[in-house]
């Protein structure tokens, strides 16, 4: 396949059949260099290239340069923002649970996600479908309205949670009002949501390991629990990591939960970096300083994609 | 001459003497099966509370006394009624449709030419890009909600629905370009050869061949769009303000609030009524969906 | 003592009788080969053995006790899997040495079964490498070394050498030969491929839609097969099969095969064949037995003539094909002494060889 399409201009004589180029003219050139493969296939990515680069690259970077702004963004005052955020108790308050927020909830999630894909492939591979099925729907329900939900369930006044509880004889719970119980709930709705994206990867990757594999091991003499260590965990731990990596990105920067079912409150207790933001940025109309909040989320986030990136590479040479 | 010895005593009597392995292969479906149905209560209390509670009055629903997971007084759809009539939901409803359509569009346009030619055409910094692309894909919008603010005011799109058709693509792009490249490069050399044969351009080789051949793909792709799309919550949140311009995630949430008072029947109603599309979407082409979630991540 | 009995197993999934009622001893050290097509039912006989499959009915004994209801680790067997199925992310040591380890055996203990195994494999160097650094020979190596290990009371292989080419496949057959004698045990072996059962087997056990067919010696299968099956299945090219009638002509008996061909029956099969004069049978003769006229001494009655429909040159003998009444049958000749296709050619047919069978029973008579 010829990359490049040798051609002359009409009009000049040429010596002989010994395709070089003589003398094309611009048009020609500029014909040529439309039919490259290589820059049709650019010109395929441009569309791509043009909403990245002005849409995340160029505000990512913008953003940088508005945190380092006032509040009425008339000057430049370095690095003041941040101090400022670095000196409130809050701020340094809102680092720390986000943070736990994410460990805790990526943890629950995989976890889940790992024992409920174990529990289907058990099952005979007809009936694996509907389960799958029905396990998934909290991913598929728009999280702001099962947040809706959630909040609904969690009710001050109204909770059904609540009213099994005292039906039972136990004490109600104040799920949003009292700060590690709205703690607890966030994390909870947040785990009830994630938890069956864990369980589709993993059951993906379970069923990618070969039967053969759990064969011979019961044959060399392994119990379940033996299979599981020794063959399962080690085959699925790239997919493992990636999935964790990823889902730390992704909660951590979590608004809908905290948004709707607490808005960060009570006390600021269970506000996360996406929420302070929100409200310093967009509700209290000082958009440097919320630029600056949510650039401090900017280093985890990097680690952790580079240590994606490196992940996926090893299964992308693993499988091909 | 030597044939199998017939054996001369009778076989073990089996009556009453199961075989241990398919006893213990038994006792561990139970307990799968167990398990399983604990999860699938945890998993669907809530939308079940959610439609029970739409499908109440609000008399029922305020009164406090009575068991809130059951229907006592009788089914009715009058919050559904209301929910349409009397508040702007039907609005929301229409903007979510006319943006969610709107970026789905953009997207496949965008991310299939991007996906053919990064998964097929190998030019200069193709792989580069492509290692761009997935982490634009981890760059959440609550890192980019500010600056943009900033953007979409400026463009003169703050409080338009318009606006979120701009950035809306941010979200599916990268994602859906990452599962399309798999798709396509997973498609053999040998199509591409024979095309050029034929005497197909590139754009004919994608239109005639490798759409048609890539479509469980292109489906995949284009459901995670839509989902993604219909539930976005940060961009509306932080960008539209009037109702006319809103979309059902924001709008259910913030706007139905009458007052002080919280409907939570209507609410509830609306909640479903607006989780409906992806739900339905999802019940038809659930293949699909998951084949879009799992190659992303699995697809190197 | 390690002898495995089969006792009117029978296997069933759903409603399909994949294995119906076999019987089977295999005494202590035999290697014992299930030869068939694919889906007799041989690979999951030998999964009921090892235990992976359940036995639908009927027992299976190993050492003397019935193990129906054991888990695979308590028969005290090890398996050759044709994927070699080694643990990916395990080296080639942990790869072997797994099974011991999970049954808590000393450290040092493990290292001198290894060792003893590399040595007899000749695998020594690649002890510290992962399964995909190796070939396909070498992995199946680590296979056969992770069963040997374990001093098992019985080998199992579910056609260990499918997966090879062609070359490398008769390079590991002597190998596995060499190691059974090496390594005095039990073994079951699965193949399709029956130049592998002729060449590895004590015994054969010949299967065919779930039953066995025969059980006999390589030798004995081939020259004295009691079924219209197995005498088609063994030998390579198969056997000839000819419609004919059994004629009495003046004091012999005589085989018509066509119009033009009628082969004398020898005397000393006369007897034997003598009742069923007259009936429509089967003409069973194995290609090495129609040559070129070649021995002094023949008997020209045996000869005839046919024209070549297609000539295969093998080299160290040619290979002719013709038809008789409509049917193709093959024979071997001298290449120097093979005519071309098209041409007529002089044939000898050795009838000291022959067989008869019976059309609807299958059975050889």
């Amino acid at each position: 396949m010829a990359d490049t399409v040798q051609t002359w201009s009409p009009g000049i004589r040429s010596p002989g059949l010994q395709g070089v180029r003589l003398q094309p003219s611009a048009s020609g050139n500029l014909r040529l260099f439309m039919r490259r493969r290589s820059t049709i296939a650019f010109l395929m990515c441009l569309p791509l290239i043009v909403i990245i680069t002005s849409l995340v690259l160029y505000p990512a970077l913008y953003s940088i340069y508005l945190s380092m702004l006032n509040k009425s963004q008339t000057r430049f005052i370095g690095l003041g923002n941040f101090s400022f955020l670095l000196s409130r108790d809050v701020f340094w308050m809102v680092m720390e649970q986000t943070a736990i927020f994410a460990l805790s909830a990526v943890f629950f999630k995989a976890l889940i996600g790992l024992i409920t894909a174990h529990l289907i492939n058990n099952l005979p591979v007809k009936g694996q479908r509907k389960w799958r099925g029905m396990l998934l729907v909290p991913w598929v329900i728009p999280l702001a309205l099962s947040s809706l939900g959630w909040w609904w369930l969690f009710d001050p006044t109204h909770s059904a949670f609540n009213y099994i509880l005292s039906s039972l004889g136990f004490e109600e719970i104040p799920w949003l009002s009292s700060p590690y119980w709205a703690r607890f709930s966030v994390i909870l709705v947040n785990v009830w949501y994630g938890a069956p994206f864990f369980l589709i990867m993993y059951l993906a990757a379970l069923k990618s390991v070969p039967e053969q594999l759990y064969e011979a091991a019961s044959i060399d003499g392994a119990s379940a629990w033996q299979k599981f260590i020794h063959i399962t965990l080690p085959m699925m731990r790239n997919i493992i990591a990636i999935t964790v990596l990823f889902s730390l990105i992704v909660t951590f920067a979590n608004f809908d939960i905290v948004q709707i079912m607490t808005a960060g409150g009570p006390r600021n207790m269970t506000h996360v970096f996406a929420t302070y933001s929100f409200m310093l940025g967009i509700r209290s109309g000082d958009l440097p300083l919320g630029a600056a909040t949510s650039l401090f989320m900017f280093p985890i986030l990097g680690i952790a994609a580079i240590f994606i990136l490196r992940g996926v590479r090893k299964r992308g040479r693993e499988i091909g | 001459m030597s044939t199998a010895a017939v054996a001369a005593r009778a076989p073990r009597e089996r009556l009453g003497v199961r075989a241990s392995l398919s006893r213990n292969r038994r006792w561990a479906l139970i307990t799968s099966y167990v398990f399983l149905v604990i999860f699938a209560i945890f998993f669907l209390t809530p939308p079940f509370y959610m439609v029970v509670t739409a499908l109440k009055s609000d008399a029922e629903v305020a009164h406090m006394a009575t068991n809130p997971w059951i229907i006592a007084d009788g089914v009715t759809l009058d919050q559904f009624r209301i929910l349409f009539t009397q508040t702007d939901f039907l609005i929301f409803f229409k903007n979510t449709i006319i943006v969610t359509v709107s970026t789905v569009a953009i997207t496949m346009v965008v991310s299939v030419l991007a996906a053919f030619s990064l998964g097929r055409m190998k030019f200069w910094g193709s792989s580069i890009l492509a290692t761009g692309i997935f982490l634009t894909y981890l760059v959440p919008d609550t890192l980019l909600f500010i600056p943009l603010f900033q953007i979409v005011k400026a463009v003169g799109l703050l409080n338009s629905y318009w606006g979120m058709i701009l950035v809306y693509p941010t979200l599916t792009v990268p994602f859906c370009t990452w599962i399309m490249i798999g798709y396509f490069q997973s498609i053999p050399k040998e199509l591409d050869e024979a095309a050029l044969i034929d005497g197909a351009g590139h754009m004919q080789m994608l239109t005639k061949i490798f759409i048609p051949v890539a479509l469980p793909g292109i489906i995949a792709a284009m459901i995670f769009a839509f989902t993604v799309s219909w539930a976005a919550f940060v961009y509306p949140m932080a960008f539209l303000y009037s109702a006319d311009q809103q979309v059902l995630t924001v709008g259910t949430v913030t706007s139905l609030i009458r007052g002080d008072v919280y409907k939570w029947g209507m609410l509830m109603a609306g909640a479903l009524v607006a989780a409906a599309p992806p739900l339905v979407i999802y019940a038809f082409l659930m293949d699909y969906y998951i084949a879009g979630l799992t190659s992303g991540a699995t697809k190197g | 003592m390690a002898e495995v009995a089969l006792r009117n197993v029978v296997k069933r999934f759903d409603n399909v009788e994949v294995v119906r009622s076999i019987n089977l001893d295999i005494p202590d050290n035999e290697f014992v080969v299930l030869v068939g097509p694919s889906g007799c039912g041989k690979s999951t006989t030998l999964r009921m053995i090892a235990g992976l499959e359940e036995v639908t009915s009927g027992d299976i004994s190993i050492g003397g006790e019935v193990v129906n209801d054991r888990p695979p680790k308590d028969r005290d067997i090890a398996m050759v899997f044709q994927n070699y199925a080694l643990y990916p992310h395990m080296s080639v040591f942990e790869n072997m040495s797994f099974g011991l380890k999970l049954r808590k055996f000393p450290k040092e203990e493990i290292r001198k079964r290894v060792d003893h195994a590399a040595r007899i494999l000749d695998i020594t160097e690649l002890l510290d490498r992962k399964p995909k650094a190796l070939s396909g020979g070498q992995r199946q190596r680590v296979a056969m070394g992770r069963a040997i290990v374990r001093n098992p009371k019985v080998f199992l292989f579910d056609e260990p050498l499918s997966n090879l080419d062609a070359k490398l496949r008769v390079q590991m057959r002597t190998e596995i030969k060499r190691v059974h004698q090496l390594v005095k045990t039990t073994t079951v072996y699965v193949t399709h491929d029956q130049v592998e059962a002729m060449t590895l087997a004590d015994r054969v056990v010949v299967m065919n839609n779930g039953r066995i067919e025969q059980i006999a010696t390589p030798q004995e299968l081939y020259h004295h097969p009691k079924t219209l099956f197995v005498a088609g299945f063994m030998g390579s090219p198969a056997m000839n099969f000819m419609r004919c009638r059994l004629e009495q002509n003046g004091v012999g008996l005589r085989v018509r095969l066509s119009d033009a061909v009628s082969l004398p029956v020898p005397a000393s099969q006369s007897a034997r064949y003598q009742p069923l004069t007259g009936k429509e049978l089967v003409f069973g003769l194995r290609p090495e037995h129609i040559t070129e006229p070649r021995r002094n001494d023949r008997d020209l009655q045996c000869e005839f003539a046919a024209t070549l429909d297609v000539v295969e040159p093998m080299g160290m003998e040619t290979m002719v094909y013709f038809t008789v009444d409509g049917q193709e049958v093959c024979g071997r000749v001298d290449p120097g002494s093979a005519a071309g296709p098209g041409e007529q050619m002089r044939l000898y047919a050795d009838m000291d060889r022959m067989h008869l069978i019976d059309p609807q029973s299958g059975a050889v008579l």
